[in-house]
């Protein structure tokens, strides 16, 4: 009896997700988000091949060149190559923001599974401890955490993660407000199923389709945090480069040479718009046809 | 229901969570690694200061006691002495407050002047070349980093050839004020502005959708009039929401803006206080900001409820 | 029959969809005389909400009118571009939609939603326009109208929003009103007094009423004439004691025949077995046949236009002498 209602219960998650494989590439946004993320992605992981300077060691010498074929877009304000720093930067960004989504991601989403799923006390408190970090301004209370944690890759992500997990808890707890009603949810307890096999097996396949739609979107929110962090200095270290950080040195050099704050920014805004597009390809393509 | 007894409630509702907020900040000082007071003190750590520290801050004592303390303090409106200047955090504050208030407002102000008539094209010229561009913009105009726009802006309108506006500083006179901190409120507006788009041209194309504006139509009215009397004026209400609950990351980003034009704000005595450790000036800080957005939150929701009467009798 | 006041032939309403093109009108043709009113009956999915729509072209984004003629005060409609359409909504001919709660601005006061039509379009000043909308309560029977012009739609009940629909379509001193199943999303007893209202306002202002509902006892009670519609087509049309007594279509007469009861039959709404075509797909020559019980084979190709049977009288079925004879034999007891 227990096994006929499991396998009615899982019916419906199979349904929504059958057409993705045949339509991804007739999604353009998809399609595009992938192109521009996916060219970025394999330049970064192929970093020591597609640059041939050390991108942290200075050459006091060869300061604020322009640019030149040994250094295709110039050397920054210690003698660095800037593409080099640019690739390297973005292996740093991208590493550290899909990090910093991941651990918001799992902490959040189980939050929300649970709050969602037994209600009552455990849901007040859970929706009061969300209402509080949201009552803080999202930099600020970031850059509280850091302050108070000290600077360093690590805190960045404990930072992000403490403030990020309350978007998972609230999404995925409103999935689960709803899905719990659905007659699968009713079957699966009738069926004698224990707490911990429903919300694992039933419930988590399908309310997290909206986390995940979220947690695409949310990525570009991170690395704008990452970069920003890095711009006011409290982020990666130096001399690791940084994105952010590349940009605040060179306001110093705005009238001069204006490339070095503005490259990079056109680095961050590509990035983000892959990212975007393939956001909002994943939306398209997970929502039920 | 009226609309003071509708403020009065919300009020009410939010006492257990700024409660929840005062808890959080106080336990700032208990997430640094080792002993708070002597890390605080860094070079300028000798036995005697640290010990200082410890008693001021009570930090010998349980916790729940230091709570106590910390809340009856912050009653009192007393939130602890700087490191640094050896004045009141909460003085410190103050007097940065209208730089940062300015910004805000006027901040807001523009991304509203921005976002209202973009998406109101948008929505009235759907799916044709004006609406594709305009959509392009949030897309595209979400990645951008906040300081990034405004060191092109500075780039553009402050350097160089187009000496329009200053670089940096808060000027004098109201109008001074108002040439200084453009281009900042530029900043923060275009930051925002995306997200206000998108929304409000989503609402505006399903209000336009609505019976009731067919009923409008019916009546033969010029579209303008449907567009603006009966579609702008219920999907606005839908944008003031979420500007509302955006209202942190604008907030969030004049803290960023400041620095990049050195205004002497709330956001870069932040800054500067994180470089100089000067662990009282923060905590005032974050509980200043959060407290502004709060109270944000609340008067969003008020203006809620006076746009829309359905809400007050929920 | 005095000449029309309006005459639509053969409206053609397109809707473009996801999965393709459906004709949801395909030749629809009725007329409506000075002063009368006209019940336009069918099942839902029979087009005749879009039919209505079309007259003034205030169909949904997905839909066009792409054939018919709509002749209406001896101005052909569909010539007039988007400026000239919109002269004549509101002026010369009025909606009355099916679900007050959602036709009316939720933000807006109902004073000032049944004034804004003087204001804007009759050009009267602001306390002439307020006036006129308390005049125009007070002859749809809203109590306390001074009062209740402040209050928002949701502050009111169903009858009365539906009161406030009719001030707003009254307001333009129109010739024609269209009304969109005014009284389906009310009670049993505020429908009669709506529908009384309605009779009332027909007769004392002499405005003419195009009238659309799934109700054959509604339409019975309130109309002279009526056309009746199936798969986005007038199947057929007279007045309406011939046409409930002897029906000339066998869809008219199943629709007659499915009614149970003709006391309960406003709480009911009408079915027929076998399900209505899809739209995208419609059978080939009439389109019932393939649930008719005294389909021929030559019903099942070929064209099937309203043919007259007289005066003011007209069928689609080119075997309506059998159903006449079937209904002769075995009666409905119409609502005579």
């Amino acid at each position: 009896m227990a096994s006929v209602a499991v396998s009615a219960v899982e019916a419906p998650v199979v349904a929504e997700h059958r057409g993705f494989r045949q339509r991804w590439y007739r999604t353009p946004s998809f399609v595009a988000g992938a192109s521009i993320l996916g060219a970025i992605v394999v330049v970064a992981i192929l970093a020591p091949v597609v640059t041939w300077h050390d991108p942290v060691e200075q050459n006091l010498v060869n300061l604020l060149q322009g640019p030149s074929w040994s250094h295709p877009l110039g050397t920054d304000d210690l003698g660095r190559d800037i593409w080099t720093r640019l690739v390297y930067g973005a292996r740093t960004d991208l590493r550290i923001a899909v990090l910093a989504v991941l651990f918001p991601f799992v902490l959040g989403t189980t939050a929300g599974l649970i709050a969602g799923y037994f209600g009552g006390r455990t849901d007040t408190v859970a929706n009061w401890l969300v209402s509080v970090v949201v009552a803080f301004p999202f930099y600020v209370l970031i850059i509280a955490l850091v302050f108070a944690l000290g600077p360093g890759t690590r805190n960045i992500f404990i930072a992000i993660t403490i403030v990020g997990w309350v978007s998972y808890a609230r999404i995925v707890r409103g999935e689960v407000l709803v899905a719990k009603r659905q007659e699968y949810v009713l079957a699966a307890h009738a069926g004698g199923l224990s707490s911990a096999r429903i919300i694992g097996r039933h419930l988590l396949p399908n309310v997290i389709t909206q986390a995940v739609v979220f947690a695409m979107s949310d990525i570009v929110l991170v690395i704008l945090a990452i970069v920003t962090l890095g711009y006011l200095g409290l982020g990666v270290q130096p001399p690791t480069p940084d994105w952010g950080r590349m940009i605040a040195d060179g306001q110093t050099y705005l009238t001069t040479h204006w490339w070095l704050s503005t490259i990079p920014g056109i680095a961050i805004v590509v990035t983000a718009l892959g990212l975007s597009l393939l956001a909002d390809g994943i939306a398209d393509l997970l929502r039920p046809e | 229901m009226s609309l003071a007894g509708y403020a009065a409630r919300r009020l009410l509702q939010m006492i257990p969570i700024a409660l929840g907020v005062t808890l959080l900040v106080f336990f700032l000082i208990h997430l640094v690694p080792g002993d708070p007071a002597r890390t605080m003190l860094g070079t300028r750590a000798t036995p005697e200061r640290i010990a200082l520290l410890h008693e001021e801050w009570g930090l010998d004592e349980p916790l729940p006691v230091q709570y106590w303390r910390f809340l009856s303090r912050l009653v009192h409106g007393d939130l602890g002495a700087s490191l640094f200047y050896s004045v009141p955090a909460g003085r410190l504050v103050m007097e940065r407050l209208p730089v940062t208030l300015w910004l805000i407002g006027l901040g807001t102000l523009l991304s509203v002047a921005i976002a209202v008539p973009l998406a109101t094209l948008a929505a009235a010229k759907r799916d044709r070349p004006t609406d594709h561009v305009v959509r392009a913009v949030p897309l595209v105009g979400l990645g951008f980093p906040s300081f990034w726009i405004g060191i092109m802006l500075l780039l553009a309108f402050a350097l160089n050839s187009g000496r329009a506006f200053p670089v940096g500083g808060y000027g004098e006179g109201f109008l001074g004020h108002l040439h200084a901190m453009f281009l900042p409120a530029l900043t923060v507006a275009l930051a925002i502005s995306p997200i206000l788009i998108r929304s409000l041209r989503a609402s505006l194309l399903e209000v336009l959708e609505s019976d009731y504006v067919a009923t409008a139509r019916s009546k033969g009215l010029p579209e303008r009039r449907v567009l603006i009397r009966h579609g702008l004026r219920n999907a606005v209400i839908s944008m003031v929401t979420v500007l509302g609950v955006n209202i942190g990351f604008l907030v969030g980003g004049t803290l960023v803006v400041e620095q990049v034009f050195a205004l002497p704000g709330v956001g870069q005595l932040m800054i500067n206080s994180i470089f100089q450790r000067d662990f009282p000036v923060v905590q005032a800080v974050t509980l200043a900001f959060t407290i502004m957005v709060v109270l944000v939150y609340l008067t969003t929701d008020i203006i809620h409820a006076a746009l829309d009467p359905r809400v007050r009798f929920d | 029959m005095t000449a029309p006041l309006l005459d639509a032939r053969d409206l053609r309403v397109e809707f473009t969809l996801a999965r393709g093109v459906l004709r949801a009108v395909d030749g629809a043709s009725f007329r409506v005389a000075p002063g009368e009113a006209l019940g336009i009956v069918g099942e839902s999915g029979s087009g005749k909400t879009m039919a209505l729509r079309a007259l003034v072209r205030l169909l949904p984004r997905a839909a066009r009118l792409v054939g018919g003629t709509v002749l209406f005060d001896g101005k052909e409609l569909t010539a007039l571009d988007e400026d000239g359409i919109r002269e004549i909504r509101g002026r010369s001919i009025a909606m009355v939609f099916q679900e007050p709660m959602t036709a009316l601005n939720p933000v807006m006061k109902v004073g000032d939603q049944i004034a804004e039509g003087p204001l804007v379009r009759l050009g009267l000043g602001r306390r002439a326009a307020r006036l006129r909308a308390l005049e125009l309560m007070r002859l749809v029977g809203i109590p306390d109208p001074a009062r209740r012009a402040d209050a928002y739609s949701f502050e009111l009940s169903g009858g009365l929003r539906q009161r406030v629909m009719i001030a707003i379509a009254l307001s333009g001193n129109p010739k024609l009103l269209l009304c969109d199943e005014p009284t389906t999303a009310l009670d049993v007893t505020i429908q009669d007094q709506i529908l009384a209202l309605l009779s009332s306002l027909r007769e004392q202002l002499h405005v003419s009423v195009v009238f659309v509902s799934h109700d054959l006892a509604v339409i019975a009670q309130t109309c002279q004439h009526v056309a009746v519609m199936y798969a986005g087509q007038v199947v057929e049309y007279g007045p309406v004691d011939t046409v409930f007594r002897e029906p000339r279509h066998p869809y008219t007469l199943s629709l007659l025949r499915s009614v149970p009861n003709v006391d309960v039959v406003r709480e009911t709404l009408l079915t027929i077995p076998g399900s209505p075509p899809d739209l995208a797909a419609p059978p080939s020559g009439c389109r019932f046949h393939p649930r008719c019980t005294f389909a021929q084979p030559d019903c099942k190709s070929g064209e099937f236009p309203l043919r007259p049977l007289g005066e003011s009288r007209a069928t689609a079925c080119i075997h309506d002498e059998a159903c006449a004879h079937d209904v002769r034999r075995d009666p409905v007891i119409a609502n005579g």
